[in-house]
């Protein structure tokens, strides 16, 4: 029931489908696709043997995930099942213009689980791209599905998949604030926090255990960092002032945070589990938004210290900044991307926010998306897409698009306001 | 449905690796989605003298224009207001939230909104108000006063308020 209401492909939600999708679980995230890559590459997904028919099934996870990737376009593999064992008429699924061909087998294994096993082959060369087997309890063969669709992702592009990671975001609906964290693809979105009182700037550790953000419960910006599975929370600061902006180091053990214990909004680092901050900048204005690079090596931040928000950048350690943006009066939000090649970030221009892309070498700058109220990229751990805040016909939605500009998905909610996502990392 | 239902609600569990696969073991997949939730509301209100909410020194809102953060002339004298009553009653604390208005970045305007609440801090201070009487901190763009998404409810979101002990 739930499947057959997500919106798969090109295919907007109809009435009827909202409605029961809505039934089934009003508080998950719809992904709609509104642009694709231009050359996908044509895939058939058979159905895996052994896969009870007529309910949701883990190769409609699989397709589904391929599906929204944009890279990918699904060739119809009929209803006959094919298991990894079986031989592959390859002649016939080159007519059918499939390039790869997944197929596979579900089974129960004698502890009750659920084991599934599948092989990937290239039609075009006849060969055997490999397999592999996941065991998982009955309720979560979605996640067996979405590592399926990684394994298969990276074999045919050569780039690890994001479909096992989750996203997190803030749901607001009138004076309610839920931090939500989904799955990849909208599903199993549970509530870890919700209050009466803001929440922003939601940041993943890196072992993707515990988000840092700030909440403003006891009525001013405070900085917590919360473990997931437990609802355990630590006040990592609660200085004089306002406290906010928390970003995780890459290996985990500091926080880089910003403080006004001193006046106005300046960068420290602090311990993964608080103690004394440490002054990391120093100016006469604002100094916020500090983002490490992938490498941990330097910190991007924005700053107004020379009359308009612009981003720099400062070693971790400490020493000069360099101001990296110029163009336009209004640059902030920075965010590194995970190869440290490239840094995404919001701009202001005509009064519109919008996501723009800036090859750190050359120095070139591309606009990728322009909703007018752009806000809070955040990066797929694979560098391919980045999630971000936007308004769409008064209401706030999550939009994503690649670092190429070419594919575009949009997440919302049937009720209230979606924001400040924060893409998790790889799972480990 | 209940079979549906099952699927979509029950408790994930705990998988792990007992046999192979094709190629390789079946890796086990992790169960990361057990979320605990939390609830973080609590408020509390204390009773102020009427003095504190009726006349003169109920205003309690410094409006500014946009992108700036200093005080115009027609709000001196509602701070000024404000700081004699602090310095004749050094028993009372005041926290300045600085607010901004809805477009642009959340943390930017975090920055911005303590930097108009630090405006009115500073002036208290030179007043005669004591560092431990004050603090000033910003709600940024995250509680608007005004709901809408134009130039009146701009303007009025672009605000410092000045709440007594008891009031947050």
């Amino acid at each position: 029931m739930k499947f057959s209401c997500f919106p798969v492909g090109f295919v907007r939600l109809s009435l009827s489908l909202y409605l029961c999708w809505s039934l089934a679980a009003e508080a998950q995230l719809a992904i709609e696709i509104t642009g694709a890559g231009a050359n996908r590459i044509p895939v058939a997904i058979a159905n895996f043997a052994g896969e009870a028919q007529g309910g949701p099934t883990l190769t409609d996870v699989v397709r589904r995930d391929l599906e929204r990737s944009g890279l990918f376009s699904l060739v119809n593999a009929g209803d006959a099942a094919l298991s990894e064992t079986a031989a592959v008429d390859y002649d016939g699924w080159k007519l059918l213009g499939a390039d790869a061909l997944a197929a596979g087998s579900l089974r129960r294994n004698t502890d009750g689980r659920m084991e599934a096993r599948f092989r990937l082959y290239d039609i075009g060369l006849q060969g055997n791209l490999g397999g592999a087997a996941y065991l998982a309890a009955s309720p979560q063969l979605r996640a067996a599905g979405h590592r399926v669709a990684d394994y298969i992702y990276e074999k045919l592009t050569g780039e690890k998949g994001v479909f096992s990671t989750r996203i997190a975001y803030v749901h607001k609906t009138g004076g309610r604030y839920e931090l939500r964290i989904a799955d990849s693809d909208g599903q199993n979105a549970q509530t870890a926090l919700v209050s009466r009182e803001p929440i922003i700037s939601p940041a993943w550790s890196p072992d993707g255990a515990r988000i840092a953000y700030v909440s403003f419960e006891n009525k001013k910006p405070i900085i917590f960092v919360h473990s997931l599975t437990t609802g355990a929370r630590q006040v990592i600061a609660n200085f004089k002032g306002s406290n906010s902006a928390p970003a995780w180091s890459p290996d985990g053990r500091r926080l880089a945070i910003v403080l006004t214990r001193d006046g106005n909004s300046q960068i420290y680092t602090i311990g993964a589990n608080g103690g004394a901050p440490a002054r990391l900048t120093s100016s006469a204005g604002i100094d916020t938004e500090p983002q490490f690079s992938a490498d941990g090596a330097q910190v991007y931040f924005t700053s107004d210290r020379g009359g308009s928000p612009q981003i720099y950048r400062v070693a971790a350690t400490g020493g000069v900044a360099e101001r990296v943006t110029f163009e336009g009066s209004y640059n902030v939000s920075p965010r590194p991307s995970p190869d440290g090649r490239n840094m995404a970030f919001i701009t202001r221009q005509d009064g519109r926010f919008q996501l723009a892309i800036m090859d750190l070498q050359s120095r070139q700058v591309q606009i990728l998306s322009d909703f007018g109220r752009d806000e809070s990229p955040s990066f797929a751990p694979n560098g391919r897409m980045i999630v971000l805040a936007t308004e769409v016909n008064g209401r706030g939605v999550l939009s994503a698009v690649s670092t190429d500009g070419a594919i575009r998905q949009r997440l919302s909610v049937p009720v209230g306001d979606v924001r400040e996502p924060a893409w998790g990392p790889f799972p480990r | 449905m209940g079979k549906m239902i099952s699927w979509i609600f029950m408790t994930l569990a705990l998988a792990s690796c007992t046999t192979t696969g094709p190629e390789t073991d079946a890796a086990p997949v992790e169960d990361r989605s057990g979320v605990a939730r939390v609830d973080a509301d609590s408020v509390q209100r204390g009773n102020l003298p009427d003095i504190l909410t009726k006349g003169a020194l109920s205003r309690r809102s410094v409006y500014f224009a946009l992108d700036r953060y200093d005080i115009e002339e027609g709000y001196r004298d509602l701070v000024a207001a404000h700081a004699r009553f602090l310095v004749e009653n050094r028993d009372f604390r005041v926290l300045i939230q600085g607010n901004t208005d809805e477009r642009g970045s959340r943390e930017y305007n975090l920055s911005l909104g303590q930097k108009r609440a630090e405006a009115v801090r500073q002036t208290l201070l030179l007043l005669g108000v004591q560092e431990t009487q004050v603090e000033a901190v910003s709600l940024g763009e995250e509680k608007p006063r005004a709901e809408g998404h134009n130039e009146t409810a701009w303007a009025e979101n672009r605000r410092a308020d000045i709440l007594y002990s008891g009031e947050f």
